[in-house]
């Protein structure tokens, strides 16, 4: 039940098989279950079973909101949500609790679906491996399950492997089957990064298409809300519901159609794909790139034109990102300062001194690191010379995928991430901003060009721990973009984290029944 | 390493990451495991990785060119005075001699930016700047809350947010540094 997709659970839920209530239940069990994994930062309990059993209610008088009446969903800890509290993972937000929730959340409220929980991450959303937030690192379900184990070995704990960030406990927990659908951020590939990494489905949708009002900033140009599920309809569905203009957040643009299912006549054959050579980056593991030729392969057979490209300017796109990063960072982080919420320091000597001291306690190294060298690139005497050059680089970035896609190619294909997950160990032998730079590579150009991007797990690696590879797409085309995206899901084969579920783990669980063993797996 | 090419540090850390267990770049061939129901599912798996044909249009190697030391500025080091500045800017400390060189570090990772020509490109503010954005008209439609936003920060009296003394300026460095010595967390 818990490895189900959306429509199978609605439908279920139709035919009396399950009922809400149960399935929160059922989910609520799976958490504290999985708790080692420490995907989530809140569990809210009490509130997920009351909107449950109004899910019911509602089923029951044959009146459900939509497909998303009571499916338990997760949300990143960076979107605020009412009267629950929300960190972003940093102490400097550890007891705040917002008075209103953010528009993504409530519209997945106001169709229905039952909040599970808020999910862990990397501090404000900076990191590749959700491993430096206040509330310690996430693991990844996959370090669990009997394809990595039998070869890690032994028994031990200490081999887990990370899950990517930032959006780290999102992707956790929808690879954990504790939650059919998880909002991150993407800023750089937060979503898609540990999309990859946890074996899911992950897309980031055109700026500007989700609104961003209620998410707590990184970088206003470039931040959307990332929507991560076990399946590319499962997406759709979600993205149907989210998209659109809001009043609230004036960077929305209006979704150029409805979308309620994606469309069943979708043919390959009228597809260009584009292949930009030099997304073949320094550290691309050999493993990752045969994936990529398999599956240009596969579109190749099936009869769409696969061509290589060229995006000039990919190989400057990380530095620019890492400037523009850090200088809006400097700017949308001079909001915590103590005075209106979140922590505040005892010192009260002077202003100054208050907010020096909020600061220094409530942020960590990596915040504290980006605020720095933001402030450094904004300075008067390097304004021209860094920030000013890096919006210029993007205009170039931005330019080369649209003259790509302007030649006749309808999506690229790319890698995710630069190789399978790394073991916490080995992650952490290098500080925070190296590893973003490093594994940011591919994802962060479509956040400069703002282009909808989706990560879809193609195989599981001979460490056997999941592959995925990216989609990019035009602007405002993410409908075309997601059927691209089932058909390659459809072609690959990826196996579903339950096939390879430990089994000697299940059978030694005394609480389980036996008809929940079997389901279970 | 003196002729340290910018990006050899990148693919040297990230082959390491790989770490030694998994021996990708040896041969294809999976080593079968006792398990007999894992057995199938993997070989299923794994099987078209081993027997798989390149696809010429992905590249083989990689396609970065390093970007060579001498085209780059020199490596900027910050005076006392420009650490000074900056922590009263961001009224955030280094904390460390290491933080001071991360910061350092990102200057010089930045620095790559300046070899690529931007003669005559215009700076890109936003990717929605093709389009009028959305105005409202100006009514107020919502509002009316200074009781909940209120409650959420430390330190009120009636509507007011209470703040230390102002006017004062930041102590300096070493002032500041017993300080914050105090204040940790």
């Amino acid at each position: 039940m818990l490895g189900l997709t959306l429509k199978e659970v609605s439908l279920a839920f139709r035919e009396g098989r399950i009922s809400p209530t149960e399935l929160c239940r059922k989910c609520l069990n799976r958490i504290k279950k999985t708790q080692r994994l420490n995907a989530y930062i809140t569990v809210t309990e009490e509130f997920a079973l009351k909107q449950a059993r109004q899910s019911e209610a509602r089923l029951l008088q044959g009146v459900p909101k939509g497909p998303l009446d009571g499916i338990p969903f997760a949300v990143k800890d960076n979107f605020c949500t009412a009267n629950i509290r929300t960190t972003c993972a940093s102490k400097m937000l550890k007891d705040y609790t917002p008075p209103y929730n953010a528009t993504v959340v409530q519209k997945l409220l106001d169709q229905g679906a039952v909040l599970m929980g808020k999910t862990n991450m990397d501090e404000f959303a900076m990191g590749a491996g959700s491993t430096d937030g206040a509330f310690g690192p996430v693991r990844n379900p996959w370090s669990y399950a009997a394809s990595y184990r039998t070869q890690a070995g032994s028994a031990s704990d200490s081999d887990w492997v990370i899950t990517g960030g930032s959006s780290g406990g999102s992707a956790a927990a929808v690879a954990s089957c504790t939650s059919y659908l998880a909002l991150g951020s993407d800023t750089g590939g937060s979503t898609r990064n540990p999309g990859a990494l946890c074996g899911v489905v992950a897309l980031k949708p055109t700026y500007g298409l989700v609104s961003r009002h209620g998410l707590i900033p990184l970088v206003n140009s470039m931040d959307v809300p990332g929507i991560i599920t076990r399946s590319v309809s499962d997406a759709a569905v979600a993205l149907g519901v989210l998209q659109g203009a809001d009043v609230r957040d004036s960077t929305t643009v209006p979704a150029p159609s409805a979308l309620t299912e994606l469309p069943e006549d979708f043919d390959v054959r009228n597809i260009c794909v584009g292949i930009p050579k030099e997304y073949h980056a320094p550290g691309l593991s050999e493993e990752t790139r045969a994936q990529w030729s398999r599956v240009a392969d596969l579109f190749e057979k099936a009869g769409a034109r696969v061509e290589q490209v060229s995006l000039p300017h990919t190989q400057h796109s990380i530095v620019c990102y890492h400037v523009l990063c850090h200088a809006e960072v400097a700017s949308n982080m001079a909001r915590f300062d103590g005075l209106e919420y979140g922590h505040r320091s005892e010192m009260k000597s002077s202003t100054e001194v208050m907010y020096a001291s909020t600061r220094h306690e409530g942020f960590n190294d990596v915040v504290r690191g980006r605020i720095l060298s933001g402030n450094y690139f904004l300075l008067k005497q390097n304004y021209q010379h860094y920030f000013v050059k890096a919006q210029k680089v993007r205009r170039l970035i931005a330019n080369d995928f649209r003259d790509v896609f302007g030649s006749g190619v309808d999506v690229l294909l790319t890698p995710t991430t630069l190789s399978d997950a790394a073991c916490y160990h080995d992650f952490t032998q290098e500080d925070n901003r190296t590893r973003s730079a490093q594994e940011d590579v591919f994802t962060q150009p479509a956040n400069m060009a703002g282009l909808p991007a989706v990560s879809v797990p193609t195989a599981l690696s001979q460490r056997g721990l999941p592959i995925g590879l990216q989609l990019i797409g035009p602007a405002l085309e993410d409908k075309k973009l997601l059927c691209v995206a089932r058909w390659v899901e459809q072609n690959v084969g990826f196996p579903s984290i339950s096939d390879c579920e430990n089994t000697q783990e299940s059978r030694k669980d005394p609480g389980a029944t036996r008809r929940e063993q079997a389901s279970a797996v | 390493m003196t002729k340290m090419l910018a990006f050899q540090t990148l693919r040297v850390v990230s082959l390491e990451i790989l770490g030694s267990p998994c021996n990708l770049l040896a041969n294809n061939v999976y080593s079968i495991t006792k398990r007999c129901s894992l057995r199938s599912l993997q070989s299923q798996i794994l099987r078209p990785l081993s027997s798989h044909q390149h696809n010429p249009k992905v590249p083989k190697v990689p396609t970065w060119e390093p970007v060579p030391e001498e085209q780059l500025p020199q490596p900027t080091r910050i005076p006392a005075d420009l650490v000074d500045k900056l922590e009263r800017l961001a009224l955030v400390d280094f904390r460390t001699k290491q933080g001071l060189e991360c910061l350092e570090k990102a200057i010089r990772f930045a620095d790559q930016l300046h070899v690529v020509d931007t003669s005559g490109v215009e700076p890109m503010d936003s990717v929605l700047e093709d389009r009028a954005l959305y105005l409202r008209d100006d009514t107020v439609t919502e509002g009316d809350c200074a009781e909940e936003l209120l409650k959420l920060a430390r330190n009120t009296v009636e509507e007011y947010f209470v703040a230390p003394p102002g006017n004062i300026p930041l102590p300096k460095r070493e002032e500041r540094a017993a300080i914050l010595r105090h204040s940790e967390f």
